[in-house]
């Protein structure tokens, strides 16, 4: 029963991280109606600089984490402005090879600076935050994990239904031209989108690369894909939804992993996404659109 | 001799391209000129070309993007090799068992791509990337983990290593013999591949992609992909006709993969990743989508070059990822096209009309 605890704790600490990285995608599909594989390699990226900064230079760790989210910031707006944007206008499936070329691009960079072998990071959280119980021990970056993925959601919720600026982030989403008939700034609102969702990228990689110690080129590229799966599972567009879909996830891979075999713990969380396909397409929390001619 | 039809002349030229390239090939060969490991990368060369023109039915004939045309080579290579391997000693004539085994190839990754379009391309957007890309990965992982061998009482297959360790402890050692070793792959798969198999096989897809893209089929296909809408308004199953060309692209890659196989000695699952899927999408793109002699062309130059400039390996993905990029920034830049219309007035011509074509059919 302990063990069945302790992974149901890791399931929703990982479905935790899952459904940061899933706002990320969530968010700039609902406004820019494209789905930016590079997120994944954000992620990465943010690992790096993160890793860089504590490790190489010894920065203090709130220092080292406002400079991986400030860059990530950076580098998910200027993909933004110079791979996304002159292509806003045409096909989905020009938009979408774009994507997956800055996806590669971001992995082959890294793969040149900081080569093939993995990184070992060191955990953000200190050894004492672990609470020892009789019955069952949970770690500190499990409790990190969740209260900040609890209070980003919480933040994010009212950031969006409050502010001025999540009001134009929604009516963006809702019809671009009407927006910028109301004298919304499209360009500066889809450019906020993506600040935010490489921001929280960041975020997703210091919690992940502390529960999941190893950093590779490749590390983003598997978590952003799954987050994928949980945007979709959750209702692609909503944030809520977002955060369900990536603890179900989470709590699927831990449990399956645990009970059924580790290996085929990623065919499992991937045979879920077609099964969501087939049944529900909108998920959860996802609304039908009906298209107008 | 004026040949009118201009599909007809299109396909032609493309069918001369590929057989001078043959002859040129195989003269090479012939006269000594080729090494042996020449010759087997012709084989992979007419894989290759296989598989970036059938993914061009998905990518650009179709409109859908599929990132596990992977997947499917490794399902048709593995069945492919799997077949050939257990009935070695039944049918021993290797041009009957071959064959069967592309077509065995073929048919199991049919299957599989058929399994996957039903809930996908009922659906809008980019679903099909990401499902793709996720039965890619399924298929990796299944088979990386998969043990398959057969004995005097039985065949015998499993996913995990604890139950095949302990088969091999239980099973008649004398009479067993072990097809799939799980992340071992398999090895011994006869070499049945050889360039003129190859090119006879690549033959033979060409004709059946050039044949259905010129066919109504073809031109339903394209249809759903310009306007989906109009085209349903029309009287096209849409789902169906993506159904149609999704299936047969998967089928091609199928077979290529059961070539593929019988080329090599040693075959894991690890080898069908997404950096592989990616590596046909950029021969697609570079080609110019939707364009299967400029695919071919593209997947020649892009295949070749590697192999002369190794200098260049620690940089090639990297860029073939700018590639990616800048084609599809170049190609939407109204600047510079107007570049280039200005530089060849010939094509101009047909750049309006794509153009026009392209702001008509906005999905």
């Amino acid at each position: 029963m302990s063990s069945f605890l302790s992974y149901v704790l890791s399931g929703i600490s990982l479905g935790s991280i899952y459904a940061l990285i899933a706002l990320g995608y969530t968010m700039v599909y609902g406004i820019a109606k494209m789905l930016n594989f590079a997120h994944g390699d954000v992620i990465m990226i943010g690992g790096y600089i993160v890793y860089t900064a504590l490790s190489t230079y010894h920065f203090p760790v709130w220092i080292s984490i406002i400079s991986g989210m400030l860059s990530c910031i950076i580098i998910g707006v200027v993909i933004e402005k110079v791979a996304y944007k002159p292509l806003r206008n045409t096909s989905p499936l020009t938009v979408l090879i774009t994507a997956i070329g800055v996806s590669y691009l971001l992995q082959n960079i890294a793969l040149l600076i900081f080569g093939s072998a993995a990184k070992s990071f060191t955990s953000v959280v200190p050894k004492e935050w672990t609470i020892k119980t009789s019955f069952v021990t949970i770690s500190g970056e499990t409790i990190v994990t969740i209260v900040v993925t609890v209070i980003i959601m919480i933040a994010l919720t009212l950031f969006v239904n409050k502010t001025k600026t999540g009001k134009a982030m929604r009516a963006v989403s809702e019809d671009k031209g009407a927006a910028q008939l109301m004298g919304i700034n499209v360009n500066k609102t889809i450019s906020i989108t993506f600040a935010i969702g490489s921001g929280l990228a960041a975020v997703a990689a210091v919690l992940l690369c502390s529960t999941y110690p190893l950093l590779s080129p490749y590390t983003g590229a598997m978590p952003g894909i799954k987050a994928f799966t949980a945007a979709v599972f959750g209702g692609i567009g909503s944030i809520p939804g977002a955060m369900i879909g990536g603890i179900v996830l989470g709590l699927i891979e831990c449990l399956s992993k645990a009970y059924i075999s580790s290996q085929l713990s990623d065919a499992i969380v991937f045979a879920v996404l077609i099964i969501i396909l087939l049944v529900k397409p909108t998920g959860l929390l996802g609304k039908k659109i009906n298209e107008k001619v | 001799m004026k040949i009118k039809n201009k599909a007809f002349r299109d396909k032609l030229t493309t069918f001369i391209l590929v057989i001078v390239l043959f002859a040129f090939a195989q003269t090479m060969v012939a006269c000594g000129f080729a090494s042996r490991k020449f010759e087997g990368l012709l084989v992979n060369l007419c894989v290759y070309i296989i598989l970036a023109t059938s993914l061009n039915l998905v990518v650009g004939i179709s409109g859908e993007l599929s990132l596990g045309h992977a997947g499917f080579m490794c399902i048709g290579a593995f069945s492919g090799s799997v077949f050939s391997l257990a009935l070695q000693n039944t049918i021993t004539i290797w041009w009957i068992r071959f064959p069967l085994a592309l077509i065995v190839g073929g048919i199991m990754a049919a299957v599989f791509g058929f399994l996957i379009g039903i809930p996908v391309l009922r659906l809008r957007g980019d679903y099909l990337a990401i499902v793709t890309l996720a039965f890619g990965e399924i298929i990796k992982n299944v088979l990386n983990n998969i043990y398959l061998a057969y004995d005097k009482n039985g065949i015998f297959i499993t996913l995990s290593t604890e139950n095949s360790a302990q088969y091999k402890i239980n099973s008649d050692a004398a009479t067993r013999v072990e097809i799939i070793k799980g992340a071992q792959g398999i090895t011994g798969t006869p070499k049945d591949s050889n360039f003129i198999i190859g090119f006879i096989v690549l033959m033979i897809a060409l004709f059946i992609l050039l044949n259905l893209v010129d066919s109504k089929i073809g031109r339903n296909i394209e249809a759903s992909r310009d306007n989906r809408i109009a085209a349903e308004a029309m009287g096209v199953n849409v789902t169906r006709t993506k159904m149609i060309a999704f299936v047969t692209a998967s089928f091609l890659a199928g077979v290529a993969g059961a070539l593929y196989s019988h080329n090599l000695s040693v075959l894991q699952a690890t080898k069908f990743d997404y950096n592989l899927s990616i590596l046909i999408l950029v021969y697609v793109v570079l080609g110019g989508m939707n364009k299967m002699r400029g695919v071919i062309i593209s997947t020649i130059i892009l295949y070749a070059l590697p192999e002369y400039m190794r200098f260049l390996d620690k940089y090639r993905m990297l860029l073939y990822a700018i590639v990616l990029i800048l084609m599809m920034l170049l190609n939407n830049n109204a600047r510079f096209k107007a570049f280039l219309a200005k530089i060849s007035p010939k094509k101009a011509i047909e750049r309006a009309r794509d153009k026009k074509a392209a702001e008509g059919g906005d999905r």
